[in-house]
């Protein structure tokens, strides 16, 4: 199956002359030659895809083009060259008509200071994209108001944005995002504006959300413990470029680039870690009395682990087939080094 | 000489206006008056501007691209100029509306003798719109403040209704509402097409700003001549005018509040899937409700400013009572009329915030008697009051008290009035008259010698020199260009008497608003205070500044100055209790905690960082002293301002010099806004502000 979302080789460069520089520069870009013609790189060479139903977190500093890249694949800002295509359609070659269907169908986003609208209560905001769709203003409001409880804003429906606090108003911007029910769900640093409690309230909330729902994700965040977190996969930015791309296990485990390393090295890999990263293969010395999933984080089973002193047989939980082992050794040394 | 010390000179903006100074006396003392001097008076080589702006008009009502029109009454085809047939048919269209409301709640038969024949008319002379009883209207208001905002707003509305009606100025103040009910609606249509087309376009908002900046720099006299040229006399005209003066600020403010929508939510708009039409009208447009709805507040204010200068080119109503009762030095029915326009002009100003306020419920489930309770009720007591007042008409002698209460047998308290006025005059005359004439001697008359004294190359160098130091030598130049049209006319000596009433007056109003916002500005109460202060006195038509002044100083310099300082003093304060509110709170604490005396922290926390917003205060300050001192014309002074207001009486001709010396006041006007903009920018720009 094809991918939902797929980048080959994404330019964004601002500029009066991008267009001409980036053709003279044949492929490879420096941004500081650019800078001095007077323009700025903000996607230099991107190409990735996103599969259906995974969700991949773009991390970057301010200013490393990862809300400019997901701005292209949203096409809110158009490209300067390079291809998009989500389910197969080259988005850059989209008339606006075409683009117009597109993100009432397919497309829901969610914004850093929440973007909400001043002049609509709770529900209006929620039902907007439903009407705007043509949808009759009875039926929208009822399908506003299954957003309203899904987002748990119940008894809200009629506030204003400006009488909720940041974390509901957030809420009602996930719940605007997801009324037209779209495949792909764009997140723009969506808790990066909420206090450091809340941010962690509303990210369980995120996940159970995606559990329900399974949405193809592109989510932005200046926050590494953020994307550690929640991410299938994470795709690390800087000055534009793409540094790396992998599951957290293996960013952790192997950082690509001295950069991508300086946010790996504090990072205490028993929360971020799966058994499977550290199992060996498998063991006929397994004990039977107890088993791990592969998918388990390393911290969540590390006491039942060490307590047994044994070397304890590592499972897929999906057939509960036997797929390796671990030594408690592994697990002390992920614990405490050396 | 040292070299640091020429750096030090470089860098210092008092020293480089003290040398600027030191170099505007030497040339004003030494320059000799003369009139073959070109560095005392240049020579008027643009004389003949007026008779050209008269001539275009000329052409473009009676020569250029003639149609043929068919001319009912000679059964003949007619060649009339395509410029006249469009004046009049806008003068026709606007005429027919305002007269359609008018008659609407008035009665009258001039709208049904739009669709039958005269004759026939004539023969029924039955048919006619009956009025509706002003207890009716007042039932109206209340049940629309009502329905709006609750009892309260209801109330405001009935009882200011009543108020109206029981003095005797219903009538009129009908003629204004109709007046201000047709001019909005345009204002409003042409600033938000304006403004949202200058939001889309950067190049249309470049081309606008200049025109915008002189069409509210311009006095309003200076419209009116051509207005009556190419749309005649009557409402239209006095539509037309406000029109000019009113749109510009609800395109300033539909512009800036579309700037001000965060870059985020037209993100979301567009994510939500709006076509371009729906992002404009469900998007961009109410996300910048506030700002646009303060602009219709502002056009709805200015169109109450405007109702008295509009009579003057015919428009009927309260504005045209006021004038005619100041003309005849009747001051107590002056401030009847005025209390009226204050009461029109806060009853729509409250009416129409609480309408942008108002929240829609989606999830009532009404029945119809219920979802139109109000509007049946008003119905019903339209028919009620309307019977009650047919009947009750044989009970009266001539006069239908419960159809209209006309203005003569209306309550009144004019003669309180005017007794207290006269009681003030016989009291204090004494010591009035010399205050007025210490100051006429031994202020405003040297003023005025002196500024009459100053050759023109040393006042280029002083504004020009000005502009330089605060901005560079693009500023200069436009200040320079502005003023040699002015200088290179035959009314230059006029304009420097406009500019010595117009500083004065600034100067004056800036100290008074400085310390007056900076008394009572300092605590979060006494700035609201003040701030509802300076809304109440802005709702005043500026004319009604003029009612007391004349009466305590005669026809002197000393009223229009004096009008015109309260007047431009508003502005002042305002931007100065909004410059102490910007003063961010963790200064003060920093303040305190250095210990510093009250003295202290105003002359150096709470003045330096309250200075670029006072400045654009001072720069109001100057439209508003402008507007007024040309409006004392109207009362006899020299300068620029009488000519344009004799123009008036000279349609013919007038026209052209009545723009041509608009303009003029209009470039005074914008060379000071060029020079005090540049210093709150940088200023602004030193504090880390911008």
């Amino acid at each position: 199956m094809s991918p939902t979302i797929s980048c080959d080789s994404v330019y964004k460069i601002f500029g009066a002359n991008a267009n001409k520089l980036l053709a003279d520069s044949n492929g490879s870009v420096d941004a500081k030659q650019f800078q001095e013609a007077g323009c700025i790189v903000g996607v230099n060479n991107a190409s990735f895809d996103v599969e259906k139903g995974e969700m991949l977190v773009v991390m970057g500093l301010s200013g490393s083009g990862k809300s400019t890249l997901l701005r292209c694949i949203s096409r809110l800002t158009d490209a300067t060259a390079g291809k998009i295509l989500v389910d197969g359609e080259d988005i850059c070659l989209m008339n606006n008509k075409q683009l117009v269907e597109l993100r009432r169908e397919k497309m829901g986003m969610v914004f850093q200071n929440f973007a909400l609208l001043p002049h609509k209560t709770v529900i209006e905001n929620i039902a907007f994209p439903l009407q705007v769709k043509g949808v009759s203003t009875e039926n929208s409001m009822y399908k506003a108001l299954e957003m309203v409880e899904l987002v748990g804003l119940k008894g809200r429906e009629n506030y204003f944005p400006r009488e909720l606090s940041g974390g509901q108003q957030q809420r009602v911007g996930i719940a605007r995002s997801l009324a037209v029910e779209p495949d792909i769900w764009f997140l723009d640093e969506p808790f990066s504006a909420l206090d450091p409690l809340i941010r962690k309230e509303m990210q369980d909330e995120f996940l159970r959300l995606q559990g329900v729902l399974n949405k193809t994700i592109m989510f932005v965040t200046h926050d590494f413990d953020e994307a550690l977190r929640l991410a299938d996969r994470i795709a690390i930015m800087k000055d534009g470029i793409i540094e790396q791309l992998d599951t957290p296990g293996n960013i952790v485990l192997n950082p690509a680039t001295d950069y991508v390393k300086k946010f790996t090295e504090d990072v205490p890999r028993e929360k971020v870690l799966k058994i499977e990263s550290i199992m060996d293969p498998k063991d006929t010395n397994a004990s039977d009395n107890l088993k791990v999933s592969k998918d388990d984080i390393i911290e969540s089973v590390a006491e039942k682990i060490l307590n047994s002193k044994e070397i304890i047989k590592v499972i897929d939980p999906k057939d509960s087939s036997e797929v390796g082992s671990i030594n408690p050794s592994k697990v002390i040394k992920v614990l405490f080094g050396g | 000489m040292d070299k640091n010390y020429l750096e030090t000179i470089r860098n210092s903006k008092p020293a480089q206006f003290g040398i600027l100074i030191f170099i505007f006396l030497i040339l004003y003392f030494l320059i000799p008056q003369s009139e073959n001097n070109y560095l005392w008076r240049l020579p008027s080589v643009l004389k003949g501007i007026p008779l050209a702006i008269n001539n275009v008009i000329f052409n473009a009502l009676y020569e250029w691209f003639p149609l043929k029109v068919w001319d009912p009454v000679f059964e003949m085809y007619e060649e009339k100029a395509a410029f006249r047939e469009f004046t009049k048919a806008v003068s026709q269209g606007l005429l027919f509306l305002i007269t359609v409301v008018r008659e609407l709640l008035l009665g009258g038969d001039k709208i049904i003798d739009v669709f039958v024949s005269d004759s026939w008319l004539k023969e029924n002379d039955w048919l006619s719109w009956p009025a509706l009883p002003w207890t009716a209207t007042t039932v109206g208001a209340f049940l629309l403040g009502y329905q709006l905002n609750g009892i309260r707003l209801g109330l405001l509305g009935g009882i200011g209704a009543l108020y109206i009606s029981v003095f005797g100025n219903y009538v009129p103040s009908i003629q204004t509402l109709s007046f201000v009910l047709i001019t909005t609606p345009i204002c409003f249509v042409l600033g938000l097409s304006f403004g949202i087309w200058g939001y889309l376009d950067k190049k249309v908002e470049t081309a606008l700003q200049p025109v915008l900046n002189v069409m509210q720099t311009m006095p309003q006299f200076a419209y009116l001549v051509p207005i009556i040229a190419l749309f005649g006399l009557g409402d239209h005209a006095g539509s037309i005018a406000t029109i000019i003066i009113a749109t510009p600020p609800m395109i300033r403010n539909t512009i800036l509040g579309l700037k001000r929508i965060s870059p985020e939510v037209v993100e979301a708009g567009l994510m939500s899937g709006c076509t371009k039409p729906q992002l404009l009208f469900k998007v961009l447009i109410p996300a910048a409700r506030r700002d646009i709805l303060n602009g219709v507040n502002t056009v709805i204010m200015q169109c109450l400013a405007m109702v008295v200068i509009a009579s003057f080119v015919g428009a009927k109503g309260l504005g045209l009572n006021l004038k005619i009762a100041l003309n005849s030095l009747k001051i107590g029915k002056a401030a009847e009329a005025g209390l009226c326009i204050v009461i029109i002009a806060v009853i729509l100003d409250r009416f129409t915030k609480a309408w942008a306020d108002k929240q829609k419920d989606y999830f009532e489930n009404l029945t119809f008697f219920q979802r139109y309770k109000l509007l049946i009720i008003f119905a019903i007591s339209v028919v009620i009051f309307s019977i009650i007042a047919f009947i009750s008409g044989g009970y009266f002698d001539k006069i239908n008290y419960l159809y209209v209460i006309p203005i003569e047998k209306g309550l009144t308290i004019a003669h309180y009035i005017d007794g207290a006025v006269d009681w003030v005059w016989e009291t204090f005359f004494y010591s009035l008259n010399s205050f007025n004439k210490f100051l006429l001697t031994q202020v405003l008359g040297p003023m005025k010698h002196a500024y009459l004294g100053m050759p023109v190359i040393a006042t280029f160098t002083l504004a020009m020199g000005a502009a330089y130091i605060v901005g560079n030598a693009r500023t200069a130049l436009i200040v320079g260009g502005m003023l040699l049209f002015i200088a290179l006319s035959e009314y230059w000596d006029r304009a420097l008497i406009t500019m010595y009433m117009g500083s004065f007056a600034v100067i004056m109003a800036s100290l008074n608003g400085i310390i007056l916002g900076s008394i009572f500005g300092r605590t979060e109460r006494g700035g609201r205070i003040l701030l509802s202060f300076c809304d109440f006195f802005e709702t005043f038509p500026s004319f009604v500044y003029l009612i007391p002044v004349i009466f305590l100083f005669n026809i002197t310099d000393t009223s229009v100055l004096i009008a015109a300082i309260v007047y431009a003093t508003v502005p002042a304060t305002r931007y100065t209790v909004w410059g102490l509110k910007s003063v961010p709170l963790s200064l003060h604490e920093a303040g305190t905690m250095s210990g510093v005396s009250a003295f202290q922290r105003w002359t150096n926390i709470e003045i330096p960082i309250a200075f670029p917003t006072v400045m654009l205060g001072v720069n109001q300050t100057v439209v508003f002293s402008l507007q007024m001192v040309i409006l004392g014309a109207l009362i006899g002074t020299e300068d620029l301002g009488q000519i344009i207001f004799g123009a008036l009486s000279r349609t013919k001709d007038g026209a052209g010099v009545a723009l041509t010396l608009g303009i003029f006041v209009s470039l005074i006007a914008i060379c000071v806004d060029v020079i005090v903009r540049n210093w709150a920018e940088e200023r602004k720009k030193a504090l880390g502000l911008a």
